[in-house]
């Protein structure tokens, strides 16, 4: 499952899973703003900031060609209004939407698969951002498990009964048969989160998440943001001078 | 002797009408283990699940000599550890050891203490090596040890465990009553394993729509109520 791999990449040991959530969201924030601006050169920019996300990949310890191929998720979203772009005649501003989309998801991909949820959403929290919005984002998080675990276990129920999940959503004579799964699906999978949400009531759960790390904004995290914000910002003011 | 838990005429109806509970009495004293068996949807996990306040009906229940209303909770909560059926649905944080101390942290402990108290937890259930684990790569047995990991680590006078056999191989099973064993909080068991409740319980009560019908020893109460599944084929066999 997509989410499983990014949960267990959040865990490595690498320097940057050891940087503070709040510097790397700021990093990310400073690579996304400097390229949402980007105006000029932005091919030549977009192949420089594919190789400053691809070596913190690297360094990060992350599987580079797995990481790559996860990022491009987005692609479809895209290829949407990238299509409508060279219809209307502008092949240059379809490439420009593709190119930061693709690499906005990966800066975030590297930011998810760095930092641990519980921790990325305490780091915001740090920062201000509604406790509120965290807490129905650590629960959507925690429910997409739920959901795909019933998801697999009706999936094998259908095969089991000699189905097949292509034929119930093609056959036009099972499609309903197949929303009304979906439907059991959901309620299924709702009264599994009701059960998640009593056992965490069970144990102290007052609408906080509270974590054993403790991380502090160090020293080195200030050097970690003033690092990223110089070879982000420099490599946009070196290629467009360039250029 | 003041009892753990005391729960007098305790009644409740789910929101679709169906009475759950029809007036429960029930006493559960230190050092106990009490089996609360009966048939699906006697009512047994409705009632357990008043005991740490996530239900709440008429009639009165008090944990420790505290009532279990809305703003004694906390309190109550710290006292009752509760063990789901479904370990899966009790272990929701990234990795074993912040699931295990996800309680202690909710107690008000600082993280350094949190810690050590899962950590202590865990070596009690022979979890330690595991410490590091995502909770979805343990296997069915694993997982229900850090279940109750997480509810020791919050150090409750009294466990409450919902079908803990259930998914369980019979190792598994075997290990798991001898770690119960091994534990000195007072305990109820709900479950339909008759040698879970005769190996663990010193007193078994027998759930029948909503009430509790008979208690005595184990024995006498699965052979008032011939419930075991030797006594059931009979039974099943006599009719046919």
């Amino acid at each position: 499952m997509h989410h499983v791999v990014l949960d267990r990449w959040s865990h490595g040991e690498s320097a940057l899973h050891r940087r503070d959530a709040r510097a790397k969201t700021i990093a990310v924030l400073i690579f996304l703003v400097a390229l949402a601006t980007a105006q000029r050169a932005f091919l030549p920019l977009s192949v420089c900031d594919l190789g400053i996300l691809a070596a913190t990949i690297i360094a990060a310890g992350l599987p580079l060609g797995a990481a790559l191929k996860r990022a491009a998720v987005v692609l479809p979203f895209t290829a949407v209004f990238a299509a409508i772009s060279l219809a209307a005649g502008e092949p240059m501003r379809a490439a420009t939407l593709v190119g930061k989309s693709y690499l906005s998801a990966l800066a975030v991909l590297v930011l998810v698969s760095t930092t641990p949820l519980p921790e990325l959403l305490g780091g915001l929290e740090r920062t201000g951002v509604p406790r509120y919005l965290l807490m129905v984002a650590q629960f959507l998080y925690r429910y997409l498990f739920v959901i795909s675990e019933e998801a697999q276990h009706m999936r094998a129920a259908l095969q089991a009964k000699s189905g097949t999940l292509r034929r119930a959503v093609w056959d036009r004579g099972k499609f309903a048969a197949a929303g009304g799964a979906l439907g059991v699906l959901f309620a299924r999978s709702y009264a599994h989160a009701d059960d998640i949400h009593q056992a965490m009531l069970a144990r102290g759960f007052q609408g906080h998440f509270l974590t054993l790390s403790g991380r502090s904004f160090r020293r080195a995290d200030v050097f970690f943001v003033a690092g990223a914000l110089v070879i982000v910002a420099g490599t946009r003011a070196a290629v467009e001078a360039w250029i | 002797m003041q009892p753990l838990v005391e729960v007098r005429d305790l009644r409740f109806q789910y929101d679709d009408g169906t009475v759950a509970l029809d007036g429960v009495d029930f006493q559960l004293f230190a050092g106990e283990t009490v089996a609360v068996l009966g048939a699906n949807g006697s009512g047994k996990t409705t009632f357990v699940l008043h005991l740490n306040g996530l239900l709440m009906g008429q009639g009165s229940v008090r944990v420790c000599g505290v009532p279990v209303r809305p703003n004694t909770l906390a309190q109550v909560r710290q006292k009752v550890g509760l063990v789901f059926q479904d370990s899966d649905n009790q272990l929701f944080m990234p990795t074993v050891l912040e699931d295990v101390a996800f309680g202690p942290l909710n107690l008000g402990l600082e993280r350094e203490q949190a810690r050590t108290r899962a950590l202590d937890a865990l070596a009690a259930v022979g979890m330690a090596h595991a410490s590091g684990k995502a909770p979805y790569h343990l296997s069915a047995g694993e997982k229900k040890r850090v279940a109750i990991a997480g509810i020791l680590a919050m150090n409750p006078e009294i466990l409450v465990l919902d079908e803990p056999t259930t998914f369980l191989d019979p190792p598994g099973q075997n290990a798991l009553v001898e770690l119960l064993d091994e534990l000195p909080q007072a305990k109820i068991l709900v479950t339909h394993d008759v040698d879970c409740a005769r190996a663990l319980a010193s007193r078994a009560v027998f759930f029948e729509r909503g009430k509790i019908a008979g208690e005595g020893t184990v024995p006498e109460v699965v052979a008032r109520f011939n419930w075991d599944r030797i006594s059931l084929h009979r039974q099943a066999g006599s009719r046919l």
